[in-house]
């Protein structure tokens, strides 16, 4: 298929003598949501940071629209503008305002003109119904606010993928759902994204493929129906059920 | 019933009546003790200014009013001059050491930081300087410099004013500190930061300097304002290489009047330098932290 986005071919990642992915191969096609799921310390987010090559991989190929990443002359800052990445903490800016983190890596990476940038994150401010607190600094803000400018600051990038790290796991249980809606609607405008996540129910909605990870061990892949009403591997039986 | 829980452990009822050696301290009973303490110590000063053998020629010899008054205005007619033109000395050798030291300190602490192989030679160099240039006291680097450079007979380096020597002595010394410094708030700031800036597809180079470093710099704002008042008062030191600052002036106006009132204008000087800029910076954080944080 021409449309893959990304490919993952038998990636193998170690801290020191602890080898975090075992070989795991994975396919993200344009317009296709896929979910990470599986315990913590399963190798979810080392997977999410191989593919914006912020780790390092020591096996294995990874390639972003055909081009291998591993090759020496792939310049990391060049793939990471393509790339969208949000965290479980946030880590939006704290000496900056909500506008400023979102218009810095347009303006500074992208050397995009600052007045034009800054329009359209007042209106992608304006969509997560934020626009309001532009001149806010994050930390007055909630934790699903902050969030969902973490959101925005990585789409003002206009990245052809998101990547997600856990991205709801820090927030009070009612702050969720804002987070987890305006993930929906990026997923119902077709945004390509890798998602980590400990929400199943969320997984279930709107993941095209769920991928179960157990140790660094891709087990399981398949359509949401596959995965959660019948499972093949005992492992994957388990980890659902403790998760429920 | 049985009662086995661990939080009741203790059969006896608590007695929360302070000791009578702490009844002093607790309660408004605190304010008594701050009276009566710096009762004390006014007392104690008091012994030592008024009461001591030599008190009386103490404070004329250090605190005459009418020395005091000339050490500050001058008189020309009687060949004494004024301690301000060294105090304008002082000053501007560490307005110029400090932006030195502001610059020197941020090069050599992203030296020492830096991971890049390219730099290799130059974080190698940063950890010799910050270790030779901590180890040497103040007063020989500028002994070395002073009279060293003079010595090179070269062009423009060797024929600069004592001043000049002395802020270069000042900028090499204090750099080494002010590295350290900012090295250590560099690391205080979170590595969630550099990720997301790097996430961002920001260069190593603009994450460190619209990042990193903005939020450094506030962290160790109080450390750097410490080693910025210690560098106010080393400007002191200069006087060794004979540069007329407001020591040095001290120093010669004693020798026309024989009294030493000048090093205590001197001294209220120094004082009068750092108490506004500790203010200042406070008042600047306090603004920030308003600015950024909910109120507490």
């Amino acid at each position: 298929m021409s449309d893959v986005v990304l490919a993952m071919d038998s990636v193998v990642k170690r801290f020191g003598d602890h080898e975090v992915l075992k070989g795991v191969s994975l396919q993200l096609h344009r317009h296709e949501v896929v979910c990470l799921i599986g315990a913590s310390g399963s190798g979810k987010s080392t997977l999410l940071r191989c593919a914006n090559l912020l780790e390092t991989i020591d096996e294995g190929h990874v390639s972003l629209f055909g081009q291998n990443l591993v090759d020496p002359r792939i310049d990391p800052d060049l793939v990471r503008r393509h790339i969208g990445m949000v965290f479980q903490s946030y880590n939006l800016f704290p000496h900056l305002d909500v506008l400023e983190n979102v218009v810095l890596g347009p303006v500074r990476a992208l050397k995009r003109d600052r007045a034009e940038v800054e329009e359209e994150a007042q209106a992608l401010l304006e969509r997560i119904g934020l626009r309001d607190r532009a001149h806010d600094y994050p930390e007055r803000l909630s934790g699903g606010q902050q969030q969902r400018v973490a959101i925005v600051r990585s789409l003002a990038m206009r990245p052809a993928l998101l990547l997600l790290d856990e991205v709801t796991s820090a927030l009070d249980p009612t702050l969720v759902g804002e987070v987890l809606d305006l993930l929906v609607d990026l997923a119902h405008r077709g945004t390509t994204m890798l998602i980590a996540t400990h929400e199943m129910n969320f997984a279930r909605d709107v993941a095209h493929q769920v991928v179960y990870l157990d140790a660094g061990v891709l087990v399981e892949q398949g359509t949401p129906e596959q995965i959660f009403t019948n499972p093949q591997h005992d492992s994957t039986r388990s980890f659902l059920q403790r998760v429920r | 019933m049985t009662i086995d829980a661990d939080v009741d452990a203790s059969k006896e009822t608590p007695n929360f009546f302070a000791p009578w050696h702490r009844r002093l301290f607790v309660g408004r009973r605190g304010l008594v003790a701050s009276t009566v303490s710096s009762a004390l110590i006014v007392v104690a000063i008091a012994l030592l200014l008024f009461v001591a053998p030599g008190g009386a020629t103490f404070r004329y010899v250090f605190f005459d009013g009418h020395n005091l008054w000339l050490a500050w205005v001058g008189d020309p007619r009687l060949g004494i001059d004024s301690l301000r033109d060294g105090m304008v000395t002082n000053i501007w050798m560490f307005l110029v050491s400090e932006v030195l030291v502001l610059f020197f300190g941020l090069m050599i602490a992203w030296c020492r930081i830096s991971q890049s192989p390219v730099l290799l030679p130059f974080r190698v160099l940063a950890t010799a300087y910050t270790d030779v240039m901590r180890g040497i006291p103040l007063i020989l680097t500028m002994l070395i410099i002073g009279f060293g450079l003079p010595e090179l007979r070269l062009p423009v380096i060797s024929s600069q004013s004592d001043a000049v020597y002395g802020v270069i002595s000042l900028t090499l010394c204090y750099s080494a500190y002010v590295a350290e410094v900012i090295r250590a708030g560099i690391y205080s700031v979170p590595n969630g930061q550099r990720l997301a800036a790097r996430s961002l597809g920001l260069t190593q180079t603009v994450t460190m300097r619209r990042v990193i470093l903005p939020q450094a710099i506030r962290n160790v704002i109080p450390p750097l304002l410490n080693d910025f008042i210690s560098l106010q008062k080393d400007t002191a030191i200069v006087s060794v290489l004979g540069a007329i600052e407001v020591v040095r002036a001290a120093q010669i106006f004693s020798a026309a009047t024989f009294n030493e009132s000048g090093l205590t204008l001197a001294a209220i000087f120094f004082i009068v330098l750092t108490i506004p800029m500790t203010r200042f910076t406070d008042r600047l954080l306090a603004k920030d932290r308003a600015k950024r944080l909910v109120h507490e």
